[in-house]
């Protein structure tokens, strides 16, 4: 479990990044920080691996006070996946992702057997092992470095617009592995997003942050999309969007679901 | 070809003798402006300083120096010692410089992810900040292959064997066969030497052709 209690972050210029700010990610669960840009969600991430420390407040981690944790041994035993992966542009794919069992004590050929086994799990091919990152596409990077967080079995996978820079269609496939992953593996994950479609695709709970890392909402996906608890958040949300508006038709003896303005999405099974 | 036949001997001696005096000197050079180089782009309020330092040691004139530095630190004008340290100078004040735009060149996302992984500082700097930096600060190094290679020739003014010392003996005695032996080999050296850090810096980063592959 990891818990944020009242936590405040000042950079070295003016007002704070994140102001007083409470939550938790239950143990085995995950849970997404989605917000505008600059809202804080980086910086609330970064504090659970010590990239940033918190001006006053504290982040526990199975209520240990990570402060009291060497950060460095913290942030191996802790998977962290940055948007566009944040690969090492001078080791190749197989490289790595052994990097992390390498700095977890693991010898080079059983860092490099698991780093292959890695490549298997997020469904890369394994000729690409020996590639270097700027010879794969958006995707494939994005995996690796999924791969790469996962690599020494974590419990705690931290994930800062991991899928940001692929396309939809890759992100949305991204997205159902990650998922399928999950359902396995079982990882605390906080994960972070502008895209609230992403956030309903992935989490078990929604945090919806406002500015200075301010929670507007928090609540199961269902619970967002039903019962927005402001106008901030139903706006962010997009409770009235079309595509969140869905009708059901008939044609021709089948129930087609439809969007507000009438165009077909999918059947309905009952 | 006359000149050439009967001093091919002290033509190669003197080859050998400006290869001690440059190599060392860039070497050394480069152990000492590479952490320069990295302090100055850990520690942003350094930088300007540091290399505003530096760049006050390239703008000594030469001969001076090679006078000067004797006198100081006590050992023999005509040593190789004084010669080395008088390139070292030099080719330090050239090498910090790009050593330190060579750590600003490593990706912040590079440098952020390996943090983020697990790397301590020191573990970084090995396997990420200084191979990273290798494409810039070889450009750097070029450079100062080339400008060191041809700055030993200077010493010979004050009696410091090198290639220079053909040009003053040349000179003096009127054998043009001379100074020209002394200027070619003195340019193959420099080419030569920059060849090798070519060489060096490709194997050194395959990623980078790997990139440009694509
Ligand atoms: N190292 C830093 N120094 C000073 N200010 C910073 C630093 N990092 C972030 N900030 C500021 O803190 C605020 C929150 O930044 P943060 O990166 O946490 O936002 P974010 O929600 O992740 O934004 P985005 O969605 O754009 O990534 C911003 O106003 C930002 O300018
Ligand atoms: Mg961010």
């Amino acid at each position: 479990m990891i818990e944020f209690d009242r936590v405040t972050k000042r950079y070295a210029d003016g007002s704070p990044a994140v102001a007083d700010v409470s939550f938790t990610v239950p143990s085995h669960k995950t849970v997404v920080l989605v917000g505008s840009s600059g809202s804080g969600k980086t910086t609330l991430l970064r504090m659970v691996n010590r990239m940033v420390d918190p001006t006053s407040g504290r982040v526990l981690i199975d209520d240990v006070d990570v402060t009291t944790m060497d950060p460095v041994r913290l942030r191996r035993s802790i998977g962290y996946v940055l948007q566009s992966g944040g690969l090492l542009p001078h080791r190749t794919v197989v490289e790595n992702i052994a990097i992390v069992p390498r700095l977890n004590g693991a010898t080079r050929p059983d860092a490099r057997e698991r780093a292959l086994t890695m490549l298997d799990t997020v469904g890369l091919d394994r000729d690409l092992a020996s590639r270097f990152p700027a010879q794969l596409s958006g995707g494939q990077q994005q995996r690796v470095g999924v791969a790469r967080a996962l690599a020494s079995d974590p419990n705690i996978l931290l994930m800062d617009e991991p899928f940001g820079a692929v396309d939809p269609i890759v992100r949305r496939s991204l997205q159902h592995e990650l998922r399928e992953l999950q359902r396995t593996l079982g990882k605390t994950i906080l994960f972070v997003t502008h895209d609230i479609d992403e956030a309903l695709a992935l989490a078990d709970e929604i945090i919806i942050v406002a500015a200075h890392g301010v929670i507007a909402q928090r609540g199961t996906p269902t619970e967002i999309l039903t019962r927005p608890a402001n106008a901030f958040v139903a706006e962010f949300v997009g409770v009235d969007r079309p595509e969140r508006r869905l009708r059901l038709a008939d044609a021709a003896g089948v129930e087609v679901v439809t969007d507000a303005s009438g165009r077909p999405i999918g059947t309905l099974e009952r | 070809m006359k000149w050439l036949n009967q001093n091919v001997g002290s033509l190669l001696e003197l080859t050998v003798a400006h290869l001690a005096l440059a190599v060392p000197a860039i070497l050394l050079s480069l152990v000492i402006a590479v952490p320069i180089g990295w302090t100055a782009q850990r520690l942003r309020w350094a930088r300007d300083p540091a290399l505003a330092l530096v760049g006050v040691l390239y703008a000594i004139p030469s001969l001076p120096l090679f006078v000067l530095v004797p006198v100081v630190l006590g050992i023999g004008i005509r040593s190789s010692a004084n010669a080395i340290i008088v390139l070292t100078v030099y080719a330090t004040a050239i090498m910090v410089r790009s050593a330190a735009d060579a750590f600003s060149s490593v990706p912040l996302e590079a440098r952020m992810s390996a943090t983020a992984i697990g790397y301590s500082t020191w573990h970084r700097f090995w396997s990420v900040d200084l191979p990273l930096a290798i494409p810039v600060m070889l450009a750097g190094l070029r450079v100062v292959v080339v400008s060191t290679v041809s700055l030993v020739t200077v010493g010979s003014v004050i009696g410091i064997p090198s290639l220079g010392t053909l040009f003053t003996d040349g000179f003096q005695r009127g054998i043009v066969a001379e100074v020209a032996a002394g200027l070619i080999v003195t340019v193959l050296i420099a080419l030569v030497l920059d060849g090798m850090c070519i060489l060096a810096g490709r194997a050194l980063t395959p990623w980078a052709r790997a990139a440009e592959a694509r």
